[in-house]
């Protein structure tokens, strides 16, 4: 009974940090439908960020505030520079060159910081069950989501955001400044997206950390129907403990087979996730 | 008097053409160059077999390396468990496996499209290869298996190994293109881009959607399951070091260089695979530059090209060489039709 306590407060906070990483997929694809393959690679770029001026400065929340703030700078640039000019490029041209940006980011931060594995701290002590590290985890994550869904629920901005995801034509006519609003949109992503990398990464960075934390988190998006932000974050926790009882019971070299017959067997019962609407397919 | 001929025997003719040159071709090069040569004939199948999936049919899979790691696997397996079997044999069933894996990734994935095909496929390359650890006495975990494989005929002893197995890496291979070609040029073919294009429509037609798709993936990973299998017999091991998620992506950055929707860009992929690395070793050494940036400038430059193409090319390589092929036979003095 122990073991399944602690199994489900280990899955708690590791599922905190794919509810994260989720979040951020689940941002974009709701703003620019595309699923943003380079996700993983900005949350490691500004993960790497942090780690140099940690390094550099020897202070932990330095480094932190750095992660934000080159994540969310980085998302901007990819939405302005990459996403924007494949608008009308259709569904297969936008992840294939997210997958590019994915392996020349992954690439360039090999280049600078070498494939090597370095040691990269905590927040907090981590030792124990339930360590203050964990719960530092699950209170940032949830507080994020919590700024999120209130900031697209209860804000002008937040508003005018899912305008111009909705209904881009008449956003506009109604003035709302739909460009910017979608350049907003990844940069929010991609800060809740470095968070995420910042709490998934340790004790060790290098650059294919976050391949295994981010297939979790497309599993988690999908579980909540990819354009569900309340149904990500529960998908992502219930992910977690579902995949803690696998690694802690099975081994742990399973659970990213079981992530996928989970994701498998989710979308054979409900093809849009367990809490999507089904829309009509356009033709 | 080619067009006279039905498909499958043009296409066998064009195959044995194929493997006089490239016998002769291995005579003229050194043992480094024949090892590279046959490199492109296993990355040639395994990008013909994604360019059938996703280039015909419009499946994304990002997970083609785990095919690939089924092939070598087999290979591996069964040449140190039932070493009475011939190569053949071994790269058969190799063939097998990759389509008995692709035709449950397949039944999993009819239902799914775009993003979430994609990112169920990426769950499958991240996975597979982590099996290793679980059955450390049968597949040795993340040491893989090492294993030499005598397939010379006593006749032919005088031939460098090297370039004996770029024959047989090659007569797979050209055996495989022949039956990828007479599908794609096919009914299949027809079936698998209506598919494609309009799924409603196929149905109405009375193509039998789910079943099409299965059968893209099925013919699809069993070429990797094949390059797989050519890949330990010629490399000797067998190692989940090898079948990277990096792998999975570099086939697709091969397929969309050389062109979606053709088989054709599939070599003119499965060359740049190869030479990019070749290349990059080159250029690393001339610059001496640190392993770190060394290491990596191979994915690098893949990425840059999946964006570049994606941005500038969509049509890619094959796309490019066949608008040249049109100008060159027809050349059009008037702009006037290429406004779309």
């Amino acid at each position: 009974m122990t073991t399944f306590f602690n199994l489900t407060l280990a899955g708690l906070s590791s599922g905190a940090v794919y509810a994260a990483l989720g979040l951020s997929l689940v941002i974009i694809y709701r703003a620019t439908r595309v699923v943003n393959f380079a996700q993983p690679a900005l949350a490691l770029i500004s993960s790497y960020v942090a780690y140099s001026v940690t390094k550099d400065t020897g202070s932990y929340w330095l480094g932190f505030a750095a992660a934000i703030v080159v994540g969310t700078v980085l998302g901007v640039a990819v939405e302005r520079l990459l996403v924007r000019p494949l608008r009308d490029a259709g569904e297969l041209s936008a992840i294939i060159a997210t997958l590019g940006l994915l392996l020349v980011l992954q690439a360039v931060s090999g280049m600078i910081w070498s494939n090597e594995p370095h040691a990269f701290s905590y927040a907090f002590d981590f030792r124990g069950r339930f360590s203050a590290a964990d719960l530092f985890a699950v209170l940032a994550v949830v507080v994020t989501a919590s700024g999120v869904l209130l900031l697209f629920k209860f804000t002008s901005l937040g508003l005018r955001m899912r305008a111009a995801a909705f209904n881009p034509e008449v956003a506009r006519l109604l003035g709302v400044r739909v460009g910017v609003m979608l350049t907003l949109g990844w940069g929010l992503a991609a800060a809740v997206g470095s968070l995420a990398g910042m709490l998934a990464i340790p004790p060790f960075i290098s650059p294919t950390t976050l391949d295994e934390v981010f297939v979790f988190a497309l599993t988690a998006a999908v579980l909540g129907g990819l354009d569900n932000p309340l149904g990500t974050i529960v998908g992502g926790l219930a992910l977690g403990i579902g995949l803690s009882y696998v690694s802690g019971l099975l081994g742990p070299e399973l659970v990213p087979l079981a992530a996928l017959a989970i994701l498998v067997a989710v979308l054979a019962v409900r093809p849009a996730g367990l809490f999507g609407r089904a829309t009509a397919r356009r033709v | 008097m080619l067009n006279k001929l039905p498909p499958v025997v043009v296409h066998l003719l064009a195959a044995l053409g194929c493997l006089v040159l490239l016998v002769l071709l291995t005579f003229a090069t050194d043992p480094f160059t024949n090892l590279r040569i046959a490199t492109v004939g296993y990355y040639l199948i395994a990008v013909a077999g994604l360019a059938l999936l996703t280039g015909f049919n419009g499946q994304v899979s990002l997970g083609h390396g785990a095919f690939m790691f089924i092939g070598a696997y087999t290979v591996a397996l069964l040449v140190k468990r039932v070493p009475a079997f011939p190569i053949w044999a071994d790269l058969l069933l190799a063939t097998a496996a990759g389509g008995v894996a692709g035709l449950l990734a397949g039944a999993a994935a009819a239902r799914l499209r775009g993003p979430y095909l994609a990112g169920a496929t990426l769950a499958l390359a991240v996975g597979l290869p982590a099996v290793t650890q679980r059955f450390p006495d049968l597949l040795a975990g993340s040491n893989g298996l090492s294993f030499t494989v005598n397939s010379q005929p006593a006749g032919l002893r005088s031939i460098p190994s090297t370039q004996w197995q770029a024959w047989i890496v090659w007569l797979a291979v050209l055996l495989a293109l022949v039956v990828l070609a007479n599908l794609a040029r096919g009914k299949l073919g027809r079936t698998l881009r209506a598919v494609r294009d309009d799924e409603v429509a196929a149905s109405l037609a009375g193509v039998h959607v789910g079943r099409t798709k299965i059968l893209a993936f099925l013919v699809s990973s069993a070429c990797g399951g094949l390059a797989g299998g050519l890949q330990a017999f010629l490399l000797g091991t067998a190692a989940p070091g090898s079948f990277t998620v990096a792998l999975s992506l570099s086939l697709l950055a091969a397929l969309v260089l050389g062109g979606l929707g053709s088989l054709w860009g599939a070599l003119w992929g499965a060359i740049a695979l190869v030479y990019f690395q070749v290349w990059t070793d080159d250029i690393a050494e001339m610059l001496s530059l640190r392993n770190d940036i060394s290491d990596n400038l191979p994915l690098a430059l893949y990425g840059v090209v999946l964006i570049v193409i994606v941005l500038a090319f969509p049509a890619g390589i094959q796309g490019g060489l066949r608008k040249l092929w049109v100008r060159v036979r027809r050349p059009v003095p008037s702009q006037r039709g290429e406004a779309s």
